[in-house]
């Protein structure tokens, strides 16, 4: 029965690895992304794009179970939703008083720490912002909308 | 062959759960509500358009003075679907690129609202507040409104809101603060 129960499992984990998931990447950098358009230091690039484009851009960065379903799944989830709140690479894209909206919701998103996910840091504990660079962040989006 | 058939009829099971599902779901239930302030805007369109999204908006307040999530989350619904049902064609065409940037931006609250905790909607409410009195700025307003403003909330950087009353009930804080603010401005008709 248990053996039974096992191949059972085994077959469907081996069945869903057939069912298609949408692939988040692309190589080119569009104009509208975000740090084609405002100005910023390398050390604010790397900390918004470490901690926040793998489900706030077009490009993510799959970790390696990232094409394992069920796994997938999920991803694709978050990325789907985080894209819909906000994508980094359609930034231009926004009216210029919906920037200013996505900029205020995401200096207060950062500040209360609730963005980066929770869910996301257990997988990805270096994109956790430390207290300067989530200091910094914050400084780096007021100045943009006080601009 | 019977294990075979039970993967493929169990993968194919777990793939239509996907996504997709719930926001067809959802594009089907908000079509009829749609569809009756659509008449109701209509009706109303020998007196002023912004009629329902101020109600909407005032309700908002109103439940945020009195610490009611629920009835915040509930207006914030009625807010969006008002909005996304004003007819911006009757306005004069240099104003509807503005008009439209502050209804995308203003439903985008009233939806945030309509799915948050009390800190996050309160938060959503003070910035819908600037976009409410731009709105009645452009189109005008079809009773007085009162701009409030109290120092104290966001962390002494202050928030506003509008208000039909002229007597100060706060709704950024609630009872933990009723009464901090003052009137900034009177919006005339």
């Amino acid at each position: 029965m248990l053996k039974k129960a096992l191949l059972i499992i085994l077959i469907v984990g081996a069945g869903i690895q057939f069912i298609p998931v949408p692939i988040n990447q692309s190589d080119e950098i569009l104009k509208t992304d975000f740090f084609q358009i405002v100005e910023a230091s390398l050390n604010i690039q790397q900390v918004v794009k470490a901690s926040c484009y793998d489900c706030h851009s077009n490009n993510t960065n799959y970790p390696w179970y990232g094409r394992v379903r069920p796994f997938a799944w999920f991803l694709q989830k978050h990325i789907r939703e985080g894209k819909e709140d906000l994508n980094f690479s359609d930034f231009q894209d926004y009216s210029g008083r919906m920037k200013r909206e996505k900029i205020r919701s995401m200096i207060s998103q950062v500040r209360d720490g609730e963005m980066p996910l929770q869910e996301y840091l257990w997988m990805h504990p270096e994109a956790k912002l430390s207290e300067k660079e989530t200091e910094q962040l914050i400084q780096f989006f007021e100045n943009l909308n006080t601009q | 062959m019977k294990i075979t058939l039970l993967t493929l009829g169990l993968a194919v099971l777990i793939a239509s759960c996907g996504p997709t599902k719930t926001e067809e779901k959802a594009e089907t239930k908000a079509e009829p509500i749609a569809k009756v302030e659509k008449t109701a805007a209509v009706e109303e369109q020998n007196g002023n358009a912004l009629t329902p999204v101020l109600d909407a908006y005032l309700a908002v307040k109103d439940a945020l003075v009195n610490d009611n999530q629920e009835g915040a989350a509930k207006a914030g619904g009625t807010l969006a679907t008002a909005l996304g049902s004003l007819d911006l064609s009757t306005f004069d065409s240099d104003k509807q690129a503005e008009l439209k940037e502050i209804v995308e931006v203003a439903k985008n609250h009233g939806e945030h609202i309509s799915e948050s905790e009390i800190a996050h909607q309160r938060e959503h409410f003070e910035a819908l507040s600037k976009d409410i009195k731009d709105l009645a700025g452009i189109v005008g307003t079809d009773r007085t409104l009162y701009h409030q403003y109290c120092p104290m909330y966001n962390g002494n950087k202050g928030g506003m809101w509008l208000s039909a009353n002229e007597e100060v009930r706060n709704p950024l804080f609630g009872s933990s603060m009723l009464k901090c603010g003052k009137v900034e401005e009177v919006i005339k008709l």
